[in-house]
């Protein structure tokens, strides 16, 4: 038998494609022939499979090889291709039994003397091969864990392409050995010890009362959160530690979260599935399509790395314009699209936001005696924000520097453990009162949402309409109020908004009106 | 009345050597026709002030600049005019020419001047409103800079009053600086007061300006207040002006660990009067009333109206701003109960949000 094909996979965007490996060795000329819309770096595989075939201690007669990647109209991109195509060569060669290679997922890159290299992107494809209906795949070793997260399906992780070949000619993979449950469970303690030790706990956090019911708030209804502080209040502790308090993610959302980071290659080769929700923090410097993703062959962004978790942005003021009014598309509809002449992609990016700024360009306003900032300087400051980005903002609270009484204060603060499951209890509650809606938080009320799920009586209208005249606020401004007192009501159990639950919410409204606009 | 304004406009002859040269010469229309070699005999003019003089005859525009003056309504009041204020006479180093938007000080009342730093707290604010405001009542007429911060709020608590304020700017008059105060501007302007400078219009406001205006300042006022400033700030110039003039020199005291009123504090400690209540001040200018202060029946008010939860946490407010975080750690409520009392308070109008979270007493 001189044709041959395997079925591998490559990935656009986040989609995954299927492509058939296809390779004749026939009489004629020994040359060595690639098509179908290649990369630079799919054609040089030539090289490196021919050699690698030889290093493996195979026979490579000197025939005619062609080799096809197939559908043509998908650009070809990676090394993920190699040992597809060193297969279907040795297939063609008969080395191994064409009945093996049927219904088999095969991916890898090859290193010349015939060893198999980790590829990007494995998660995806086996969960796509899955759903089309194949039961066997063949992926490097190091992706074999990756791989084995999809349930139903035979993953084997080979090192070599010996490996790969002695496994072919078998004709089997062996059942995959279920983990015990211990096994699982000390796996999930590994990661969590190492996790914990990346991510501050909220009973570190001392002092700090007003931000840390502002987070719990913001958690809990998945409310945007802005903190204004001094350098040195704790900002960056406290978004960090907010990522601790998210409640644990479901099975489904883990995955989600780990195609993304398989995508881009992030995940970690013992334990990849990714169990912790993520916290991005991006510096200031950062590009649009770092951000958002982008390149010519567009890749999630920070936005989708922080899909499911936290994404911070410190310094928001010094963040460019252009950059920051790029996430009001994602943050609204949770996802981003990314479009090009040959095709649009859309990534998730369902986070939540937290931002921290100084409340001035020295930090020290409004303290006078400190502050050595003039009106004018801390309006251009505050101007590079725009508004309908803060918009988009439903807390805004002051992060206050920390006192040394705080710091000796023997009573131990809670901790994010305690936090959670307040939390936890509340995004039940939501998730019951919008069961069979698009809503999934109360951040995502929309205005015309409000009245059904925020009734406010007599007391807590004439309350309002006081307010807005007071404070100066917008009908906008007045929403995010109510969305925020929906979630502070929540959180005390209650259904029916009450005044002190707007009184609470109207504390941490956005700061419009004379800071903003002075 | 053109050729005293190109005498006027004359950059780099002090005010005194033109005022020599004009009683020498009688007319300023005689000191632009004076031929060069008699120019040249003039002894107190050295060889750079005559050159000076020499140059600006050869400019013409001179009268155009005094149509268009005369068109924006400023006024042109050399030394020598009926109208120029008296109180500026008196002082040394007295500007050649005033211009005047509006009207000028009403040699008859009293003048006071509030100053303060441009950078002040709500304190000094409120304070500088307060004073303002009951001078004016009584007729005061209140005297400064529309300088940012306590200037401001000077003028604004006289213009409450209903009463009249003049600011000197170091400006052209027809210049407003800094650029918000557009509506205090007006606002002068429109209840009968003036903005006056001793630079020709269209000036720009340079920084070296600045310190010669407090001269006026201090120099059209009875009294100079002071009602925050640091150690090193400008209104101490003001202050050593004003001494220098003879005028009465008051401070407002601060709390003494207040960097913003160290300024204030020392000249206490140096002999100014103390400000304790603009009643204590009318009474030393013999203008006093028996009315009850407006502080005394605020605090009524809010006896009467607060909740004792409401009052716990108002009184732990000040005019220094204070962060929630403050306010639980002196009340030792909850944070949740804290932030809901803030904002009933605020809803009431009793206190106000000066930053995110940074709560002061209101004016009012």
């Amino acid at each position: 038998m001189s044709f041959s094909t395997i079925l591998s996979a490559a990935i656009d965007g986040l989609k995954v494609e299927s492509i058939h490996v296809e390779a004749d060795v026939s009489n004629g000329l020994p040359v060595f022939h690639m098509v179908g819309y290649l990369a630079s770096e799919v054609k040089e595989a030539g090289e490196r499979v021919r050699t690698a075939i030889r290093n493996s201690g195979f026979e490579y007669p000197a025939k005619r090889t062609v080799i096809n990647l197939s559908p043509a109209t998908i650009r070809k991109k990676g090394a993920s291709f190699d040992l597809p195509i060193a297969a279907a060569i040795l297939t063609s060669l008969g080395q191994i039994p064409s009945e093996s290679i049927k219904d088999c997922l095969i991916i890898g890159e090859l290193s010349l003397n015939g060893q198999v290299r980790k590829v990007p992107g494995i998660l995806p494809i086996v969960m796509e091969a899955s759903q089309s209906g194949i039961t066997r795949c063949i992926v490097p070793k190091d992706n074999e864990a990756e791989g084995r997260l999809v349930s139903g399906m035979r993953v084997a992780g080979v090192r070599s392409l010996h490996e790969a070949v002695t496994l072919l000619q078998r004709g089997q993979i062996p059942e995959e050995r279920r983990r015990t449950d211990e096994e699982t469970e000390r796996g999930h303690r590994e990661t969590d010890a190492a996790d914990e030790e990346r991510l501050p706990d909220f009973s570190d956090l001392q002092g700090q009362k007003n931000v840390r019911r502002a987070a719990e708030i913001a958690v809990a209804g998945r409310h945007n959160l802005l903190m204004i502080g001094p350098p040195g209040s704790g900002k960056s502790m406290t978004a960090k530690c907010i990522a601790g308090i998210l409640p644990p993610l479901e099975l489904k959302e883990s995955m989600e979260i780990t195609k993304i980071y398989s995508v881009l290659g992030l995940v970690d080769e013992r334990s990849p599935l990714i169990q912790r929700r993520p916290f991005r923090e991006v510096h200031h410097t950062v590009t649009r399509a770092a951000l958002i993703g982008g390149g010519v062959a567009p890749r999630p962004g920070e936005i989708s790395l922080a899909h499911g978790g936290v994404l911070f942005l410190d310094e928001l003021p010094e963040f460019k314009k252009s950059v920051l009014e790029v996430l009001r598309q994602p943050l609204e509809e949770r996802e981003v699209q990314i479009s090009r002449t040959y095709g649009n992609y859309r990534f998730p990016s369902d986070f939540m936001l937290v931002a921290a700024m100084n409340p001035c360009p020295c930090g020290c306003y409004p303290d006078m005696a400190k502050c050595s900032c003039t009106p004018a300087q801390i309006k251009a400051y505050l101007d590079r924000i725009s508004r309908p980005f803060l918009d988009r903002i439903d807390l805004c609270t002051e992060a206050a520097r920390v006192e040394y009484k705080d710091l000796s204060d023997p009573h131990g603060q809670e901790s994010s453990e305690q936090i959670r499951k307040r939390i936890c209890a509340v995004r039940e509650i939501q998730t019951e009162r919008y069961r069979g809606t698009t809503i999934v938080s109360n951040a995502s009320l929309k205005s015309s949402d409000l009245k059904r799920y925020c009734p406010l009586g007599k007391s807590e209208n004439r309350l309002m309409e006081r307010a807005f005249d007071v404070m100066d606020l917008t009908a906008r401004a007045c929403h995010r109020v109510i969305r925020t007192a929906r979630t502070i009501a929540d959180l005390d159990g209650e259904e029916q908004i009450r005044e002190k639950h707007l009184k609470e919410a109207l504390g941490y409204r956005m700061a419009d009106g004379k800071y903003w606009r002075r | 009345m053109k050729y005293e304004y190109w005498l006027a406009c004359i950059h780099g002859i002090t005010a005194q050597k033109k005022m020599r040269l004009r009683e020498c010469m009688k007319t300023a229309e005689t000191i632009y026709y004076i031929e060069e070699t008699q120019l040249r005999s003039i002894e107190f003019l050295n060889e750079r002030e005559q050159n000076r003089l020499i140059q600006a005859k050869q400019q013409k525009d001179f009268e155009d600049e005094y149509k268009k003056m005369c068109e924006k309504e400023i006024r042109f009041i050399p030394y020598f005019s009926a109208e120029y204020p008296g109180k500026l006479k008196e002082i040394p180093d007295n500007p050649y020419a005033v211009y005047a938007k509006g009207s000028l000080p009403d040699p008859q009342r009293k003048k006071a001047a509030i100053i303060g730093a441009r950078r002040c707290s709500p304190y000094g604010e409120k304070y500088a409103m307060d004073f303002a405001h009951a001078l004016a009542g009584r007729g005061v007429e209140i005297i400064s800079g529309m300088a940012r911060g306590v200037d401001g709020m000077g003028h604004r608590g006289a213009l409450l009053a209903g009463g009249r304020t003049f600011a000197v700017l170091g400006c052209g008059v027809d210049v407003c600086y800094p650029r918000e105060h557009i509506g205090l501007y007006v606002d002068i302007l429109e209840q009968g007061g003036g903005i006056l400078s001793e630079y020709p219009p269209g000036t720009a406001p340079l920084p070296q300006n600045f310190p010669a205006r407090n001269r006026i300042i201090s120099g059209l006022s009875d009294a100079v207040l002071v009602m925050e400033a640091g150690r090193k700030s400008g209104s101490l110039i003001t202050v050593d002006m004003a001494l220098e003039q003879g005028r009465d020199v008051y401070a407002l005291p601060g709390p003494v660990n207040s960097t913003l009123s160290a300024g204030c504090n020392h000249l206490i400690r140096q002999g100014a009067g103390v400000l304790l209540n603009p009643d204590d001040f009318l009474a030393e200018w013999n203008l006093g009333g028996n009315e009850a202060s407006s502080g005394s029946k605020k605090e009524v008010k809010n006896e009467k109206m607060l909740e004792t939860a409401e009052k716990l946490v108002y009184s732990c407010l000040g005019l220094y701003p204070k962060n929630v975080d403050q306010v639980v750690r002196e009340t030792k409520l909850c944070i949740q109960e804290v932030l809901e009392l803030l904002v009933s308070l605020e809803l009431q109008g009793y206190i106000r949000e000066i930053s995110k979270n940074h709560y002061v007493v209101s004016r009012q």
